[in-house]
């Protein structure tokens, strides 16, 4: 009997990036499902009662939510071309730094660029101590793992792209060589990396939505 | 193995849900550890040269090796003592709704510490919230944790990720709710997630790790009226 495996997504979410690349990387044929949450499929609601968000990964009819949780099933499901480490400690300290990507660095960075002109400088500060943890972790590797793409850099695959994006729509430099040459050497071996370089949503998209989702959060925050 | 071979030192705070996980996972695996009390106000050169990026407990030190992050403590214990008691099936599917399920009472926590920080006329909210997530948690680990209704297979051999993070989160829930006049589990309304912790706090393994009702409520209200932030 063939295995289904249907993935929920938005053209847009980095969340939902991490699967589609995991998916392809392990060469896995899957069904994709396209999202509109303004508008949410009865089946997305079914699969995702209690978040209703995307990625949600269903395979023969078993739903899977949280893209964390997502790629730790996806590996333990299919064994081989494994993302995570095998050594206990290893897996740990990438656990670690994933969690470390979503709660701290993603958090600065969107503080960041929805900064009044006034707050960017401090909200640079965070984001900026926040990059140099980072920075240190890619010390002597091409990625995360070392020489291939693994777990940690599909976790951080969403700033590969929105450091771009950010830069661009604030006229700023974030993430610089100098300042960060292990970090802007990640940055360009993971946008060109076979098939993560296939998957990338269009950048003319995603600079349009995001400079709107900026201009309504800084007209929300002035005073009136 | 030798104790000398798996040196295991928890640096941890005695309040802590986040340590109060790590504890409870350590003796239901039965390993052996080494406790460490730290002084959030003056902590030791030790901790902070474990978890530089936090600067936070739980950190379990593994022969010389720092691992931080509750879950992530919970998931590497699991690896390395992986014969004997495990917290999380083997199963991927499983696997994958178990710790789905240890996020969400995660965030109950979440919940809850919002609810502290607010303002006593501002609770309505922020306890709206935290009923809704009780709710869900109810309805969500009913069908495959507890398919007879009732917690009747909860015993010191077989516990697990989800009895861990229950404990931790609502295992001092009596003096949580005293320390904020607050109700937040009604037998009423939750009657799974009441029984379900009513049986794990009956354990004497883990009455070893529930903080004391009173010392609990005490440090509660000290913490909430000098302004800090949970």
């Amino acid at each position: 009997m063939a295995e289904e495996v249907k993935l929920f997504r938005t053209w847009s979410s980095g969340y939902a990036l991490r699967i589609v690349w995991a998916l392809k990387l392990k060469g896995i044929e899957y069904e994709t499902i396209f999202e509109d949450l303004t508008n949410k499929s009865p089946s997305l609601l079914q699969y995702n009662p209690i978040h209703g968000k995307v990625p949600v990964l269903v395979h023969d009819g078993k739903p899977v939510c949280e893209s964390l949780v997502i790629l730790e099933y996806v590996d333990e499901t299919w064994k081989h071309n494994p993302l995570l480490p095998q050594d206990p400690y290893e897996k740990s300290m990438a656990r670690f730094w994933a969690n470390f990507g979503d709660d701290k660095l993603m958090k600065s960075i969107w503080q960041l660029f929805i900064a009044r002109e006034k707050d960017q400088d401090v909200a640079a500060v965070e984001a900026l101590e926040n990059l140099k943890l980072v920075e240190e972790q890619l010390k002597g590797k091409k990625f995360f793992h070392g020489e291939t793409v693994g777990y940690l850099d599909l976790a951080f695959g969403w700033f590969a792209d929105f450091v771009s994006i950010l830069e661009e729509i604030m006229s700023l430099k974030l993430v610089d060589g100098e300042r960060f040459p292990h970090l802007s050497s990640w940055i360009q071996h993971f946008i060109d990396a076979p098939v993560i370089r296939d998957c990338w949503p269009p950048r003319d998209k995603m600079i349009i939505k995001f400079q709107v989702m900026r201009e309504n959060y800084l007209a929300a925050a002035t005073p009136k | 193995m030798g104790s000398g071979e798996n040196k295991v030192v928890l640096h941890g705070m005695w309040a802590s849900p986040y340590v109060k996980r790590v504890e409870l996972a350590l003796k239901i695996k039965g390993i052996p550890f080494e406790y460490v009390e730290e002084n959030l106000r003056n902590k030791s050169p030790q901790l902070l040269k474990y978890n530089p990026v936090h600067k936070k407990v739980p950190v379990l030190v593994h022969n010389g090796k720092p691992v931080c992050e509750s879950l992530v403590i919970l998931e590497y214990l699991d690896e390395v003592w992986s014969t004997g008691p495990q917290l999380l099936p083997k199963e991927p599917y499983q696997r994958a709704n178990f710790r789905f399920w240890a996020a969400y009472i995660q965030q109950l926590l979440e919940s809850i510490f919002k609810l502290f920080n607010a303002d006593k006329e501002a609770h309505e909210k922020p306890l709206q919230e935290v009923h809704e997530k009780l709710r869900n948690l109810e309805d969500g680990v009913k069908e495959f944790y507890f398919p007879e209704g009732s917690p009747n297979h909860i015993s010191a051999e077989n516990l697990g990720i989800l009895d861990v993070m229950l404990v931790s989160v609502l295992g001092p829930f009596r003096a949580k709710e005293e320390a904020f006049s607050v109700k937040i589990l009604d037998p009423g309304k939750n009657p799974l997630l009441f029984s379900w912790i009513q049986a794990l706090i009956e354990l004497p393994l883990v009455k070893e790790v529930v903080p004391p009702h009173d010392k609990m409520v005490g440090v509660l209200q000290f913490l909430k009226q000098s302004g800090f932030k949970f």
